[in-house]
Formats: C-alpha cells, sequence, structure tokens
C-alpha cells in the first residue's frame, strides 16, 4: 500500500502525479524534452539510457515502463531492452550509445564519479556536447522519478502485458499528451 | 573545466540551464513549485530538506546555495549548519526532523522509506502533501545535486556570492525573471 492517500487505479508514477498535479506537470514536461523532444539521440536510445539507470536503481515500475516504451520505439525489439540491462557492451547498440550509457552508470552512482576520460570516449565515437549533457541530464532525472516512484511506495504491478500496452501508448502519443488521461482536469482543493 | 563547454562565468547549475533552456525551464517550473510557492511547510523548512539532501550527496554548489537560501529565510546560519551535521539535535520542529529522516531515505533510495517512518511524520503533524513533497524535493535534489557535479561544472568557493545567491533564491524563487 502506498505511504500517502494516493488515487487508486493508477499505479506508479501515474498515481503520485494525479495527487500533486502542480508537480506533475514539470515532471511530465521535462521527460517530454528528455526523451522525445528534437534531438540527434533517437527516442528508443534515449529510453535505453531510462530503463537502464531505472534498472540500476532497481525500480521495477520504470524500468518496466520505460523498457516497453524502448521497445515499442525500436521495432518490438524486447530483446535488445534485455540485453542493455545484462550487459550494454555486447548490445547491438552503437559504439557511441555504449559510451553515453557509461557515462549514465557513473551518474546513477555519484556525478562525481564521471571522468575526462569518459567523456572524451564519447566525444571520439560521435557524441555532441548536447548529447553528453542529455545523457547525463536523463541519468540524474531518472534518479529523481525512480525514487519519487518508490519512495512513495507506489503500486508496481507485476504484469509485463500491461507494460507493453501502455509502452505502445506513450511511444504513440507521448508523456504530455497521455497525461490528460490522468491528471484532474481541474485544480485540486485542499 | 566542466565536461562539456558551457556558457563562461555562471556558477553551478546556471552554465547547465544557460546551455539547454528547453530542459533548464521544466527544472526551474519545479524547484519553484517544491520549494517556493505557499505550502504549508515554509520555504526555510523545505530548503533545509534541499540542503541537507545536497550535502548528503555530496554536491557543493547545492547545498551552499539552497544552504544560504535557508539561513536567509530562517534568520541565522546556524541551524543550516546543525541541520547538515545531526539534524535529529538540531533547533527544528519534531515534525521538520521526521521529514528530514524520510528525506534521508530517498536520498540513498526510495525503497528505504518505511511506513514506520511515515507514521512518525504523521504523528507529528505531517499531512500527505507535507510527506509526498519531502519525498519529492529528495528525489530531485538527487537529479539536481547529479546534474551540476556530472558535467563537472564550476563551483567556485565563494561564500559572499553564495549569500546573494540565497538572498535572490529567497526572495524571487526559481523562475527566470521571463519565467514570473
Amino acid at each position: 500500500m502506498p505511504h500517502i492517500a494516493l488515487p487508486e487505479n493508477q499505479p506508479g508514477i501515474r498515481g503520485a502525479m494525479a495527487f500533486r498535479p502542480e508537480t506533475a506537470k514539470p515532471l511530465n514536461d521535462l521527460v517530454e524534452v528528455l526523451l522525445r523532444g528534437q534531438n540527434s539521440l533517437s527516442p528508443g536510445e534515449r529510453e535505453l539510457i531510462a530503463t537502464y539507470v531505472s534498472y540500476l536503481n532497481d525500480c521495477h515500475y520504470c524500468q518496466s515502463i520505460h523498457g516497453a516504451i524502448a521497445a515499442a520505439h525500436l521495432d518490438g525489439d524486447e530483446e535488445l531492452v534485455l540485453r542493455v540491462k545484462a550487459d550494454f557492451q555486447y548490445a547491438d547498440i552503437s559504439e557511441k550509445l555504449k559510451a553515453l550509457l557509461v557515462i549514465a552508470s557513473k551518474v546513477q552512482r555519484d556525478g562525481k564519479l564521471v571522468t575526462a576520460e569518459d567523456v572524451g570516449k564519447a566525444r571520439s565515437l560521435g557524441a555532441t556536447d548536447i548529447e553528453i549533457h542529455d545523457a547525463v541530464l536523463i541519468a540524474a532525472a531518472f534518479c529523481m522519478y525512480n525514487r519519487y516512484v518508490d519512495g512513495l511506495a507506489t503500486v508496481q504491478p507485476r504484469d509485463e502485458a500491461m507494460y507493453r500496452e501502455r509502452g505502445k501508448m506513450v511511444a504513440r502519443d507521448g508523456y504530455v499528451r497521455i497525461s490528460k488521461t490522468y491528471l484532474p482536469a481541474e485544480p485540486v482543493e485542499r | 573545466m566542466a565536461h562539456i563547454e558551457l556558457p563562461a562565468g555562471l556558477p553551478g547549475i546556471s552554465g547547465g540551464f544557460a546551455f539547454r533552456p528547453e530542459t533548464a525551464k521544466p527544472m526551474r517550473e519545479l524547484a519553484h513549485v517544491l520549494l517556493h510557492e505557499p505550502n504549508s511547510l515554509t520555504p526555510g523548512e523545505r530548503e533545509l530538506i534541499a540542503a541537507y539532501v545536497s550535502s548528503q550527496n555530496d554536491c557543493y554548489f547545492c547545498q551552499t546555495s539552497h544552504g544560504a537560501a535557508a539561513a536567509c529565510h530562517l534568520g541565522g546560519e546556524d541551524v543550516v549548519r546543525r541541520v547538515k551535521t545531526d539534524f535529529e539535535n538540531a533547533p527544528v520542529s519534531p515534525k521538520l526532523k521526521a521529514l528530514l529522516a524520510i528525506a534521508g531515505r530517498v536520498q540513498r533510495d526510495g525503497k528505504l522509506v518505511t511506513s514506520e517512518e511515515v507514521e512518525r511524520a504523521r504523528r507529528e503533524g505531517a499531512s500527505d502533501v507535507e510527506i509526498h513533497d519531502t519525498v519529492l524535493i529528495a528525489a530531485a535534489f538527487c537529479m539536481y545535486n547529479r546534474y551540476v557535479d556530472g558535467l563537472d561544472t564550476w563551483q567556485p568557493r565563494d561564500a559572499g556570492m553564495y549569500v546573494q545567491m540565497g538572498q535572490h533564491l529567497a526572495e524571487h524563487g526559481y523562475l527566470k525573471s521571463s519565467q514570473r
């Protein structure tokens, strides 16, 4: 049971967002820019970074839903998502993305662990400053989303089919648009 | 030197914000709602939670700037220093101590928050919104801290600069002047 009285039937972050729409707005705007905004990294690549960091933080809801969204962007390739989580160095992704995942995994532990060598390697494989910036911020942001979802003890169903279906919808419609379906239309009276 | 080419002369998160205004906007809005907008927790109490989590994450820029904002709201640095070193014995309310205990858990891992800790906060008078906001402030500073450190932003050792910054944040909050 969640630590506070969250709206029922809204698993994971959705329950928390419906409880507090004032903070839901910037939280959705941020994830929309980071994972779906105009970018030289594809949405699938960015979702893989989000999934990997959520896996390192052991957040069931976030790694499941973002893994499903990543797969939906990547022609339904759930196998690739599993391989990135298990050992991304041997996954069928670009060398540039591997270098960005190294940076993301350092940020997941502590931003100070990122070295000039890590960044130099990403750059030598073609990463731009914006891509490096975004890899750092995606990793940092999922250290927030994961803690938010787990820290409130939100409902996190063990139901792969649910995540797969939802993942397709989010990949198609995006975070901000889909948030209209679960955020209250009117400000909450307290 | 920062890991990427950030605009010169802007300390800490301001360098990251100026480099990427598209992500700066929601990040500023989030901090503004969490720390500055009216709430049953005072801005000083919320800045103390932010400063405490940032000190646990060992982020110099964030703990110093939010510590300065807290000091400005609360009329002194002593309480900030004592919250960072040992909040259970700091001159803050029993409710805030219970919320800081929750924030300290979230800083390590959200799954560490126990129902006993939430009960303690509730017993000391914390509302569901206050518990929610404590969890989200702690989680959000796990983002801001990693962002500031992960880009290796410029974090000057200049006490006067942070005092000024703290006053500005305490007075105006976190939106850009064009967003206010």
